[in-house]
């Protein structure tokens, strides 16, 4: 069990963020312990997705501070906040997140490729990661000539494939059918356990959140945070 | 039979649901239709411009032919008859051209655009020359010729509005100084244009319009990718296959049509700017632009029906289904040996010729034509299986490259389109510059002349004496430096054939360094010149007459070439290959009869840029015909340098219509790809990332058309090089340039797709849902 | 904890002996093997209940040699085989879970002048807990208990759909709660 006592690993407080006169979020303040399964739920149009972008420093919040190991990264240039996202925090979204001319090898290696790791080496660490994931026998197929429930394999192994400490995952099984969604989210929290990497999960499907050891509900760009009860 | 009746009425609706879906498909829609019509309407009013050109010109010739003055007539003088004189003059550059008039009865001839008898002293000028002789510029021109104005030349008499051009009314001209003619106008026929100009000509149509024929196929294609999802949808509500090809045929027709009228309306406005800014040598009237009826018809059907078989063919490739858009190109291999079928073809068309044109019968230039076009189409098409088999073999290197290759394997067919034109005219161009180098080589060998201290040759018509005052009248001319007039006798070695005689050119130490390289000279001196492959000649007696007296005439003087002269190597005469003869100073002929001067030298102070044109003045005053020429013809070669220059900004216009429309195709793949580039952000992507592979996508099948391009053109140039009998060299500097162009044009238009870019990976493009 | 199906357990009994006959102890083990999850049969309840089928003729004893309870087997007759033929084909009566006690809670909060929001705050957070340890029940067993935590889960997952659409909807809701009286809402709700 996570001791919450600890310092979270993430936290957002006190988050501000419209666009345009849409107040997308409204004083939202969260925290990520190390090592935790996450799930942010919420209605359609509540602020989840913009939060989880904002954790993971995709957007900046108007107002707020967003802090990762102590870093703030409001204060972070463009390419700091990339490079972070590079090393530090994996994704997986729902759908076309897969560049369709590599194959799925190749996509798994793109971010140790980018983070400058030579190719052979990049690739032998995703070819791991596809067996991982059950999914090796896609490795030389393109995106599109896989289902799309190995497609959301090869995302998560790509996600993982940096060994980062946070993973977004943005509806990871929005798009599947509810056996293949078990079995990715199977997969992927069983995978992320190993590496020790927290996962922040956006769902509005209760038995994806069931995978998460708590959850926080987005309304109205505000969260209601469920402590850990002792 | 109804049926036939209803599958017309049928096929008729759907071509409109076409056409009414191009322009009811919302932003998008008008954005595809706008799109094509520039593109189509690009290309169709360059077409149009092609098709005008033979017409123009056409007229242009007509006009020129009907004002010539024939030398061969040999008519005795009648009351129908007038003595003429050409007047080939220039003012600050631009040519001027006129004749001197003399009736010699009342029913002599008008020249055309000329309406009343000249007197002496008075002339008529073209509206562009009186105006330039009222304006402040021409205040030095009205010198030229002490005449009264008395009227304009009308355009039935010139060639262009914007020609100088000038009739004179003399009482001066002889049976000698002029010619006679009964009426003006060409009878003979003077055996059409040089054949290296028909080739030059021929080869430059090709090369301007085959890119652009392509062009018009790219332009037709055009988001193409939304289309074709568009009639997914269409299929899914119950159309068929072939109802989706005829409603994507009428979506392309409106788009062909509008084309056309956009094609139309441009095609106006340029006739409208070049009749205004085109250079005054080629300038026409508005009238005359209008393009040959049955190219212009030809442009006006075959654009529409080729853009709908483009379409169609592109549909071929690409099986819509109800649910979605399935792309048949992905993994098929391209074949090569058909491929290969038009450029072996064009290389045996262009064979027969490889020893030169003379002896080629007349049609020459369709085989040659329909050669260049074979080749050049043949670059279009290996193209594609060249950007193929390389990048199939490409691997490795960075992300960015990774990226850019692997979408290039996955996809070659939109980049190698657009491509493709840059290929054909890069290596039409390369060929032209190639040819146009050869011929430049050919014309303008350098004469070696020294124009340090002579740049003008006034050819007289009638010798004169040099000691009279029109030299003075020439050297008291500001501007003016010096004055060398030099004589020429014919000379003839005692004891010698008759017709075994020579020249021998007499004038100052610094006139004679102008004909041959002298290191030492002084009055009394004398040479012998010598040119590569003539014999020497030896000193001697010699007889020498004028220059129009036969060999026997009794006026003929002896005259000692001392055993002291000194053999010289000669310049090349300008257009002429270098001459063997004899020189001597005035001094070295003490005993003759004081020879007249037929050429005078003049030279020019070089900071003075009227200078010349006071020589001119001062020389039409001596004789109006009075021919003066540069003694170091650079012209020729200006001319074909400024034809050099013209091509490769034609070139330059050409790659930036295709660095347009790379950039829409890029443009269109990037706004596809929104959310990916997002997501590609999301997990840490630079942008230089990114970039480097936009760009990588665009140089790599750019480098290799290029690469295509400079092996196809440098051969072309070589081939057109053995048909032109010129020397076969490669240009250098053509291949450079127009490959620098490429590559600027491929970095331009990445630069320009980068605000696009960076617009899609801002943070808000995960958004999209 | 488990919720089990609701299911008769005479059916169950009957379902199982048509395989062949049994004493009541392997009766008892089959069934808490294959249906107990969580729940147990007692052998109280067994008995009871093959009592009652064999009163009704579905069911008959098979004695042998011995003595004692446990020697007796049951085997179920061909009108017990009938009754469980009708009973599968028959579909099951949707319940339409209309009293809920949960929108009883949310009315009431809203009445009172509470945080609705809290209450279905609170119970999503309860069904959320044991949505998990299901999950991970689920994670570590064999088919059948995943195909059993599926069922719970599904139910439960509807419950938290309806929570959200509540939640999603209470501004309007609390209108028309204070707005009107209200027993008319409760009304509308119970035509």
């Amino acid at each position: 069990m996570v001791n919450s006592a600890n310092d979270p690993l993430l936290a957002a407080d006190d988050l501000h963020l419209s666009f345009g006169s849409t107040q997308a979020l409204n004083s939202a303040s969260l925290r990520v312990y190390a090592g935790e399964v996450l799930a942010l739920m919420g209605p359609s149009g509540s602020g989840k997705s913009t939060l989880l972008h904002c954790l993971a420093g995709i957007l900046t919040p108007d107002t707020g501070r967003v802090t990762y190991a102590g870093r703030d990264l409001s204060a972070m240039s463009d390419s700091e906040r990339s490079a972070l996202r590079r090393t530090e925090f994996g994704f997986v979204f729902q759908f076309g997140q897969l560049v369709p001319e590599l194959t799925c090898l190749e996509n798994v290696a793109l971010p140790l490729r980018l983070a400058g790791v030579g190719r052979r080496q990049a690739q032998g660490a995703a070819a791991g990661w596809l067996a991982r994931l059950e999914v090796a026998d896609v490795a030389q197929k393109r995106p599109g000539q896989a289902s799309g429930g190995q497609g959301q394999r090869v995302a998560v192994a790509r996600a993982l494939v940096s060994r980062p400490r946070v993973i977004f995952a943005d509806e990871p099984t929005g798009a599947l059918d509810s056996l293949n969604g078990e079995r990715v989210m199977q997969l992927f929290i069983a995978a992320a356990r190993d590496t020790g990497a927290a996962v922040v999960l956006v769902t509005h499907e209760p038995r994806v959140a069931a995978y998460s050891g708590r959850e926080a509900v987005v309304r109205d760009g505000r969260v209601r945070e469920q402590e850990y009860a002792l | 039979m109804s049926a036939p009746v209803a599958a017309r009425a049928r096929w008729g609706s759907e071509l409109a649901l076409g056409v009414r879906l191009s322009v009811a498909g919302g932003r998008s829609g008008w954005v595809r239709l706008a799109m094509i019509s520039l593109g189509v309407g690009l290309g169709v009013a360059m077409l149009f411009l092609a098709a005008t050109l033979p017409a123009v010109t056409a007229v242009r010739d007509a006009r020129v032919t009907a004002r010539t003055v024939d030398p061969q007539q040999s008519i005795p003088r009648a009351a129908d008859t007038l003595l003429t004189s050409e007047i080939k003059s220039e003012f600050r550059g631009r040519a001027i051209y006129g004749q001197q008039l003399q009736p010699e009865g009342d029913r002599a001839p008008l020249p055309p655009g000329v309406s009343r008898r000249l007197a002496p002293g008075e002339m008529v000028v073209s509206p562009a020359l009186g105006e330039l002789l009222a304006s402040g510029d021409g205040a030095l021109l009205r010198d030229r010729w002490p005449a009264r104005i008395v009227g304009t030349i009308g355009p039935a008499g010139l060639s262009g509005p914007q020609e100088y051009a000038v009739y004179l009314g003399t009482d001066r001209l002889t049976d000698t100084t002029g010619h006679r003619v009964r009426s003006f106008g060409k009878s003979w026929d003077d055996g059409g244009m040089s054949p290296l100009l028909v080739l030059l000509g021929v080869v430059g149509l090709v090369v301007l319009l085959l890119p652009v024929m392509i062009f018009v196929t790219t332009a037709v294609r055009f988001g193409g990718e939304a289309r074709d999802r568009q009639l997914a949808a269409l299929r899914l509500v119950g159309a068929d296959a072939a109802m989706t090809r005829r409603i994507a045929a009428g979506e392309t027709l409106a788009g062909a049509l509008l084309g056309l009228a956009v094609g139309g309306l441009l095609y106006l406005a340029v006739g409208l700017l070049l009749s205004r800014f085109v250079p005054p040598g080629l300038s026409f009237y508005p009238s005359d632009f209008r393009p040959v009826p049955v190219l212009a018809v030809l442009v006006v059907v075959l654009v529409p029906v080729v853009a709908v078989l483009v379409t169609l063919s592109a549909l071929r490739r690409v099986v819509v289904e109800p649910l979605g858009v399935v792309r048949r190109s992905g993994d098929r291999r391209r074949r090569l040996w058909w491929r290969l079928v038009l450029p072996v073809a064009g290389l045996a068309l262009l064979y027969p010729m490889r020893n030169g044109l003379s002896g080629q019968s007349t049609g020459f230039e369709y085989q040659v034509m329909a050669g260049v076009a074979a080749l050049l189409v043949g670059v279009a098409l290996l193209l594609p299986w060249v950007v193929d088999a390389v990048v199939r073999r490409l691997g490795g290197g960075s992300v960015a490259w990774q990226l850019a290759v692997r979408r290039l394997q996955l996809d070659s067919g939109t980049a190698v389109r657009a491509v493709s034109g840059i290929a054909v005219s890069v290596a039409g161009a390369i060929a032209l510059q190639g040819l146009l180098a050869a011929v430049e080589a050919q014309f303008s060998p350098e004469t070696g002349r020294d124009t340090a201290q002579f740049q003008s040759d006034v050819m007289l018509r009638q010798p004169l004496d040099p000691s009279g005052s029109w030299v003075r009248a020439l050297r008291s001319t500001p501007g003016v430096r010096a004055v060398g007039p030099t004589s020429s006798f014919r000379a003839a070695a005692a004891g010698a054939a008759p017709d075994a005689d020579t020249t021998l050119t007499v004038g100052d130490c610094d006139v004679l360094r102008l004909f041959a390289r002298l290191d030492s000279c002084a009055d009394g001196d004398s040479f012998i010149v010598t040119a590569p492959g003539t014999a020497a000649l030896r000193p001697g007696t010699y007889a020498v007459r004028e220059r129009s007296l036969p060999a026997t005439d009794p006026s003929a003087q002896s005259w000692t070439l001392p055993a002291a002269a000194r053999t010289v190597p000669a310049h090349a005469d300008p257009g002429l290959d270098a001459q063997s003869g004899l020189m001597a100073t005035p001094g070295a002929l003490a005993g003759l009869k004081r020879p007249l001067a037929d050429d005078v030298y003049v030279g020019v102070d070089p900071s003075d840029p009227d200078a010349l044109d006071r020589v001119r003045n001062a020389a039409a005053h001596l004789d109006p015909s009075v021919l003066v020429w540069p003694v170091d013809p650079r012209s020729i070669e200006n001319a074909l340098a400024s034809i050099r220059q013209g091509l490769l900004a034609g070139a330059t216009a050409l790659l930036l219509l295709i660095g347009a429309s790379m950039l829409v195709n890029v443009a269109e793949q990037l706004r596809e790809r929104r959310r990916l580039l997002a997501v590609l952000v999301a997990f840490g992507t630079r942008r230089a990332t990114l970039t480097g592979s936009v760009l990588y996508q665009m140089a790599i099948p750019v480098a290799l058309g290029l690469g295509l391009a400079v092996l196809t053109g440098s051969g072309l140039a070589m081939v057109m090089q053995a048909l032109a009998s010129a020397p076969i060299s490669a240009d250098w500097f053509g291949i450079g340039a127009t490959s620098a162009v490429a590559a600027l044009v491929v970095l331009l238009t990445t630069a320009a797709s980068l605000p696009l870019l960076w617009r899609l990976t801002r943070p808000g493009g995960l958004r999209s849902e | 904890m488990c919720i089990v199906a609701v299911m008769s357990v005479g059916f169950a009994l009957l379902g199982l002996l048509e395989s062949g006959p049994r004493h009541g102890y392997d009766l008892k083990r089959s069934y808490d093997q294959r249906f107990g999850q969580g729940r147990t049969l007692h052998y109280g309840q067994v008995y009871s209940t093959l009592a009652r089928l064999l009163k009704n003729g579905l069911v008959e004893v098979e004695s042998e040699p011995g003595d004692g309870p446990d020697r007796k087997r049951y085997a179920i007759t061909s009108a017990g085989v009938t009754d469980v033929a009708t009973w599968l084909s028959q579909a099951e009566r949707p319940e339409p879970y209309l009293q809920s006690t949960l929108y009883t809670k949310v009315v009431l909060a809203l009445l009172t002048g509470r945080d609705a929001a809290d209450v279905l705050d609170a119970q999503r957070a309860e069904h959320l807990r044991l949505m998990r340890e299901l999950t991970r029940r689920k994670t570590g067993g064999d088919l059948a208990d995943q195909l059993v935590c599926d069922y719970a889960l599904f139910h439960l997952e509807a419950d938290l759909r309806w929570l959200e659409l509540t939640a999603a909807r209470l501004d309007q809701l609390a209108g028309q709660v204070t707005g009107h009286a209200a027993g008319q809402v409760v009304g509308q709700v119970h035509p």
